[in-house]
C-alpha cells in the first residue's frame, strides 16, 4: 500500500509516494535526501532523530510519516541561513559540544526547542530537558555549555 | 525497513473507526500518537494487518471538568495535558507524574488513552488511573460501556478491551480537598519505564498506595492513618508481598527495597500535602 505524503520541509513543499509503514526519518532521509537527521536506536529512546512537526519537537524514528500530511516540518538542514549557522549551531562549534557529531542534529533540534520554552535555561534544566537525547561518547557537559552559550545567543 | 508491511487507513468519523476494528477480526491496531504501537512495529513485535490512525479524530482533543471527574478524550497528548491549566488543581497526582512518562519529545505525540491503552505494567499513567480509581469509556458498534480500571487492566499489555471496541476517552477522579497526593519512581534513566513506581492518595482517614513494576499491573493497597513506626511495618509487609519479581533490570531485593524507601518518601510528600 503506497501513500502520497505532502509537507512542507524547511521551507519547501515536499511530496513523495511512500510506503504506509514508512517512518518520517526514512521519509526525510530517503526520499528527501535530508540525511542529516540521523537514526539511532529505532526505539525512541536516544533522540539523534530529533525534528519539529508543526512547531513540535518529536523522534521522527516512532512516527510515521504519513502521520505528518500536510505538517509544516524543520530539520537540522533548516536551521542555518545560508553560510550563516543558526546561533545554537554556532556554540555548538564554539564550545565543543560535539565528539564523533551523530547525536548532534537531535541535540540541537532539541535545544533550539527547549530554548523556545525556557529562553535563559540553566544548566540544571538543560540536562534534565535533554534527558531523551543520548550521546555515547558521553560529551554531555560541553553540550550543557553549548546549549546555555547557545541560549543566551538566540535571547540576543 | 524496520516496521513489517501493514495496510494504513486514516479516519475522521468515531463509527468509521469501530466498523474497521470489527471487520479486521482483531488484527487491526489504532495508532493515535504511536508512541508505544511504533516502538513495537519497529521491533517487529506486532505485526497487525491494519493501522487505523484516530490522531486527528475530531471532537475528541476535550479535556473537560465534569462532576468529580476531569475526563480526557483520546487525541488528547500527555504534553496536552501537562499543559492544560487546570492540571495542578483538579489531577495534582497526573502533575506530578507526567514529568516522567517518556520523553518531552515522546510527550508530544503520545496520548494518555493511548497509554492505558497499551497497559504497560510499569507505565505511570495506567499506575495513575488505578491509585484514582478512574474510568475508561469503551466505544464500539455494539454501544458504550464504563470499565473502572481494575476491571480494564487485566494483565501484561493487556486490557479488557475487545478486538472491536476503543478507548474513545478516560475519567480522572478530581482533587478532593484534605487528601494529599504524591508520586515517586526509580528508574535506570529519567523517562525510562519504572523499576518501581508508586502514587500514594493520603488524607487523615488513611493511605492508598498504588504500586507499579512489580507485576502485571498496579497494585493497590489501602490502610487506616498508622503511626509513624507502623509505617515502616506495613510497607516492609507490602514489599515482601510484592516484591518478588526478578528480572534483567533488577533483583527481588532491590525492588523490596525501593517499595520500603520510595514507599516512605512518597507517603510522606502526600501527607505533606493534605490540607
Amino acid at each position: 500500500m503506497t501513500i502520497n505524503v505532502g509537507a512542507t520541509v524547511n521551507g519547501k513543499e515536499v511530496s513523495a509516494e511512500v510506503e504506509a509503514r514508512t517512518l518520517l526519518v526514512q521519509y526525510l532521509r530517503d526520499h528527501l535526501g535530508l540525511t542529516g537527521t540521523h537514526v539511532g536506536c529505532d526505539t525512541s529512546q536516544c533522540g539523534a532523530c530529533v525534528v519539529h512537526v508543526d512547531g513540535q519537537a518529536i523522534k521522527s524514528c516512532t512516527i510515521l510519516a504519513v502521520q505528518c500530511e500536510g505538517a509544516n516540518m524543520v530539520t537540522i538542514e533548516g536551521l542555518a541561513d545560508g553560510d550563516t549557522l543558526h546561533p545554537m549551531q554556532e556554540a555548538f562549534r564554539d564550545n565543543h559540544g560535539l565528539q564523533c557529531g551523530f547525536c548532534t542534529p537531535g541535540m540541537v533540534m532539541a535545544a533550539v526547542d527547549l530554548v523556545t520554552r525556557y529562553p535563559r535555561p540553566s544548566e540544571e534544566l538543560v540536562r534534565e530537558q535533554l534527558e531523551g537525547n543520548l550521546c555515547r561518547c558521553t560529551g554531555y557537559h560541553n553540550i550543557v555549555k553549548s546549549v546555555v552559550a547557545g541560549a543566551e545567543a538566540m535571547a540576543s | 525497513m524496520k516496521p513489517p508491511v501493514f495496510d494504513y487507513a486514516f479516519v475522521e468519523h468515531l463509527d468509521e473507526v469501530v466498523e474497521l476494528l470489527a471487520a479486521d477480526g482483531g488484527e487491526a491496531r489504532l495508532l493515535a500518537g504511536g508512541q508505544s504501537l511504533i516502538a513495537m512495529l519497529n521491533m517487529r513485535l506486532i505485526q497487525p494487518t491494519l493501522v487505523v490512525d484516530i490522531s486527528r479524530l475530531p471532537d475528541h482533543d476535550f479535556i473537560t471538568l465534569k462532576e468529580g471527574v476531569v475526563e480526557i478524550g483520546c487525541t488528547v497528548t500527555q504534553s496536552d495535558l501537562q499543559l492544560w491549566p487546570g492540571l495542578a488543581e483538579s489531577l495534582p497526582l497526573l502533575k506530578r507524574a507526567l514529568p516522567w512518562v517518556g520523553h518531552r519529545q515522546t510527550r508530544n505525540k503520545g496520548t494518555v488513552c493511548g497509554s492505558i491503552a497499551h497497559a504497560d505494567p510499569s507505565a505511570e499513567l495506567p499506575l495513575c488511573l488505578a491509585a484514582l480509581n478512574g474510568e475508561a469509556v469503551l466505544y464500539s458498534s455494539r454501544g458504550e460501556r464504563v470499565l473502572a480500571a481494575h476491571e480494564l487492566q487485566v494483565g501484561t499489555l493487556e486490557t479488557a478491551c475487545e478486538p472491536d471496541e476503543m478507548i474513545r476517552a478516560l475519567r480522572f477522579p478530581r482533587a478532593v480537598p484534605g487528601v494529599g497526593y504524591g508520586f515517586g519512581e526509580v528508574a535506570y534513566r529519567h523517562g525510562d519505564f519504572a523499576i518501581v513506581a508508586i502514587a500514594v492518595l493520603a488524607s487523615t482517614e488513611g493511605v492508598r498506595i498504588a504500586v507499579g513494576g512489580v507485576s502485571e499491573k498496579p497494585e493497590i493497597c489501602e490502610w487506616p492513618l498508622m503511626e509513624d513506626r507502623f509505617l515502616n511495618d506495613a510497607l516492609n509487609d507490602l514489599a515482601w508481598k510484592l516484591g518478588t519479581t526478578e528480572d534483567q533490570h533488577a533483583t527481588a531485593y532491590y525492588r523490596r527495597s525501593l517499595i520500603r524507601k520510595l514507599g516512605r518518601r512518597v507517603v510522606g510528600e502526600a501527607l505533606a500535602c493534605v490540607g
